[in-house]
């Protein structure tokens, strides 16, 4: 593995030499670093979405896509990818244009900019920042503020049913989610990535944090809107959610978003719970990027087997069941906290 | 001009731009999403004073939370997308005037009150240290920020919830 | 290095703007979002002193996060007051409301 903090420093020098002031080199860096995220995401989704179609398959004793491609087709996700580019872009008469154009784009950047934090390996973090966990929080919730004028702009009751009913839901998970990372943001006593996964040298935070894990876990997979919480966009009853009225390449946004924001929310359980870049014999990286994609499998593996909760029952979940357990979370690590004289 | 200058002039352009559209759009759904994005440049400034924490609370609270709630009081009473409605009373005139006296008597004391050119202070992690203060020092209105919060709670959800019976 | 009165000025024009709205609005709703952009300039204000001011440590932050807790506070009594407003008058247009009005 070679040093990027070297690599960038001499990138830096080599600039100031020739007098050109800072910010050109780190403009260009950081333009450098988005493309390779945009890059990463789009394949990443792809493989995902692939991933996906065989899980679902083989949990239902069926092959899923074999033709595309050649080995048990593997460019499926590509070919479906080119044909939703090229797809005629329709924005429905009665909508609301503007704020209709704007709103995949508000959804994928919320989940774009939430890579900034992850940290892929030792330096190989975009940005270390200092309230790591709390920007993702923070940033996530600009989500909700996308699907919602998606499902408003579309004028349509469906999308508008589907767009509210997803709000209630992240708001109500919301919750819970931020008061189960508390736990380790206290046995660490600072909100940074990288030192949350330093901190795990010894042991994964997974098993002192146990409680914590399965409500993050829960959580996380109800802000995602899947199953068995995918009330948001169930198709029974409400055709597809906030984005019905969506075609063509605003479609294949919303769907990259949702599929990158299932990425980033298994990376941040990695980071905070499965130790991050930490196993033995492979390289950091590659062991991230496996305990990732497990937790995206655990994700995959829980859509295809549960069924959809109610409305009623989700709301009582999220209220009365996983916010206590958080908060007796909290209170538990605060007093061994205490009793261990931190 | 400095780099820090140019970011600090177009995050304060966004935001009063996007502040004259909060008060301005006739649509409330288009105030609302305005309004986001006047929360977000109001938190990009917090970055360049060097508050994180505050700034990530501010998206956090502000764009997760109250304008959530917002938009969902905007649809939950409807007949507001309706067109042609007059938005704005009859006061306009007055509150202009009003507006504007308040303004620049706050510019001019601001102006005369302090220095211009005050050079910046070195403010350390600042997050921890917040956490810190707001346990030691700022304790007691902790607790009671926190009553209030449990009050207004409550009081909301009586306020909104439907009577048995009625409607 | 931007000078303390920048900020300080930009908040004025914030407050302005949000005061304009608070006093012309016919819509609460309306009204509530002028009053979040005038909390808003509120803590501009806060966060530049205790960036720029000697004063105990952190004090403008901390007071700001003071004023973010009871804006959210705000905001909930508010639109659950709007919504009860809505139920028994069937319009949010506070000029509309002028049942106490003689």
């Amino acid at each position: 593995m070679f040093e990027f903090g070297q690599l960038m420093e001499s990138f830096y020098d080599a600039f100031s030499a020739r007098g050109i002031p800072l910010f050109v080199p780190q403009l260009i860096v950081m333009l450098a670093v988005a493309t390779a995220v945009l890059i990463f995401t789009a394949i990443s989704v792809m493989f995902m979405v692939w991933w996906e179609r065989k899980i679902s398959a083989h949990i239902q004793v069926r092959f899923g896509p074999m033709r595309v491609g050649g080995w048990h087709g593997w460019a499926q996700s590509i070919a479906d990818g080119v044909k939703l580019l090229l797809k005629e872009d329709i924005v429905p008469a009665g909508a609301d244009r503007l704020v209709f154009v704007l709103a995949p784009m508000v959804v994928f950047a919320a989940s774009l900019a939430s890579f900034v934090i992850i940290p892929f390996g030792p330096g190989l973090i975009a940005g270390d920042l200092n309230i790591g966990v709390l920007f993702y929080i923070s940033i996530s919730s600009l989500t909700v503020v996308g699907i919602i004028m998606a499902g408003w702009s579309s004028n349509n009751k469906y999308s508008v049913l589907g767009a509210i009913r997803s709000a209630a839901q992240a708001v109500s998970y919301e919750v819970p989610l931020v008061v189960s990372v508390i736990g380790v943001i206290m046995t660490v006593g600072s909100m940074s990535m990288t030192r949350i996964v330093e901190a795990q040298q010894g042991m994964w935070f997974v098993v002192p944090q146990l409680l914590g894990f399965l409500i993050y876990l829960t959580a996380a997979i109800a802000e995602c809107n899947r199953t068995p919480f995918d009330i948001p966009e169930a198709e029974s009853e409400l055709v597809a959610g906030f984005h019905v009225e969506y075609s063509g390449m605003r479609f294949a946004i919303f769907f990259l978003a949702e599929y990158a924001n299932m990425f980033v929310v298994s990376a941040i359980a990695t980071t905070l719970f499965l130790g991050g870049w930490h196993g033995p014999l492979l390289p950091g990286w590659l062991w991230f990027l496996l305990k990732t994609y497990f937790i995206i499998f655990l994700m995959m593996w829980l859509r295809w087997t549960l069924a959809r909760l109610r409305v009623d029952q989700l709301m009582n979940l999220g209220w009365k069941f996983l916010l206590p357990l958080a908060f007796l979370n909290m209170g538990i690590t605060g007093l061994i906290l205490v009793l261990q004289g931190q | 001009m400095t780099v820090t200058q140019v970011v600090f002039f177009l995050m304060a352009a966004f935001t009063v731009g996007a502040a004259l559209l909060v008060v301005s759009a006739k649509n409330l759904v288009h105030c609302a999403i305005a309004l986001v994005f006047a929360f977000f440049g109001v938190a990009a400034l917090f970055v360049l004073l060097d508050a994180e924490f505050l700034a990530a609370a501010q998206v956090l609270l502000y764009v997760g939370g109250i304008t959530i709630l917002m938009l969902f009081a905007i649809m939950l009473t409807a007949r507001i997308s309706a067109r042609g409605i007059k938005i704005m009373n009859e006061q306009v005139g007055v509150a202009a005037v009003v507006v504007f006296a308040i303004a620049g008597l706050l510019a001019y004391a601001n102006l005369k009150g302090f220095p211009a050119a005050v050079p910046p202070l070195t403010v350390q992690d600042n997050t921890a240290s917040l956490g810190t203060l707001l346990l030691t020092t700022y304790v007691l209105p902790f607790e009671v920020v926190s009553l209030l919060l449990l009050a207004a709670m409550v009081g909301a959800i009586i306020l909104a919830r439907r009577e048995r019976g009625k409607d | 290095m931007i000078p303390l009165s920048y900020y300080l000025i930009l908040s004025v024009i914030l407050f302005g703007i949000g005061m304009f709205g608070a006093l012309t609005r016919r819509n609460a709703v309306g009204i509530l979002m002028a009053l979040e952009l005038m909390f808003n300039a509120v803590n501009l204000n806060f966060v530049a002193f205790s960036r720029y001011l000697p004063q105990p440590l952190l004090q403008g932050q901390i007071f700001a996060i003071f004023v973010i807790t009871v804006a959210a506070a705000e905001a909930a009594v508010g639109l659950a007051i709007v919504l009860g407003l809505y139920r028994n008058f069937q319009t949010i247009n506070v000029d509309e409301i002028n049942l106490m009005k003689w």
